[in-house]
């Protein structure tokens, strides 16, 4: 069941990854994106990360691909024009042997190791990231805070009008 | 008749998905497709955070991926709001055309 579950949730994910990198109008690689994030959240579940899951689907899927799509309308982006795809003479066997390595190192450094069962790891709920968050990771989480301070100056800076 | 998932399988489509990212971060021209791939290759990379996470059954992996979403959040943010000013400059969202730092 888990195995199936991981499968049809994986080929989603790779075949809507495959999407973003050839569609050449730039909403389309958007909507395949957002396809990608809604597996994840799924495999996230999977292994028992619910809050991830949760955040993946809200911050990720709802909120950052809102503002890709947003930027796409504003801009009007057209489709792109490509000048020729000798790129993909010795870019996609370089791909696929790439793969092919890391593949078999994984499945090398990792024999028969551990098995995911759904509900085999109970720590992942907000009540146990909570706790992790404000107490052992408390620093970097108050630091997380000024970045997104930095973020929005710096996005203001950067979009504003010259006032003359 | 398998019943549990191997863990390799996890981080051997982790691979997959940050290989596709970096695809398309070297092949596409678009500036906001490029963009889109990164947000590919930061996703594919908390899969094996979460992965490792579950492997040792402990908690700070959950905490990497929650920092890397902000992190992704707040480059988002500014990353689109350069791609505004380089459209309101050069009118091009293709990265050929921004090349006044080449020579």
């Amino acid at each position: 069941m888990d195995v199936i579950l991981f499968l049809i949730f994986a080929l989603i994910a790779v075949v809507c990854a495959i999407n973003v990198v050839i569609q050449t109008h730039p909403i389309s690689s958007a909507l395949s994106l957002v396809g990608v994030m809604g597996s994840l959240a799924v495999l996230y579940l999977l292994l028992g990360a619910e809050f991830i899951a949760a955040a993946q689907v809200i911050v990720y899927a709802g909120a950052i691909m809102v503002l890709f799509i947003f930027v796409i309308m504003l801009l009007n982006a057209g489709a792109e024009t490509r000048k020729g795809r000798s790129y993909l003479i010795p870019g996609a066997p370089l791909l696929i042997v790439f793969l092919g390595l890391m593949a078999y190192y994984v499945q090398r450094m990792f024999p028969g190791s551990t098995m995911v069962r759904f509900g085999g790891f109970q720590g992942g709920g907000p009540r146990d990231i909570g706790t992790a968050l404000f107490t052992t990771y408390l620093l970097p989480f108050e630091v997380t805070s000024i970045l997104i301070l930095v973020a929005i100056i710096g996005a203001i800076v950067l979009a504003r009008k010259e006032i003359e | 008749m398998m019943t549990a998932v191997p863990i390799s399988w996890f981080l051997t489509l982790s691979a997959i998905l940050f290989a596709l990212g970096v695809a398309g971060f070297l092949f596409r021209r678009n500036i906001i497709t490029v963009f889109m791939s990164i947000e590919l290759m930061l996703n594919a990379v908390n899969l094996s955070f979460v992965t490792f996470s579950y492997q040792h059954k402990e908690v700070s992996g959950h905490l990497f991926t929650f920092f890397v979403m902000v992190v992704a959040a707040a480059e988002a943010a500014v990353g689109l709001a350069i791609i505004l000013t380089v459209f309101k400059n050069r009118s091009t969202l293709n990265i050929d055309d921004v090349n006044s730092m080449k020579n």
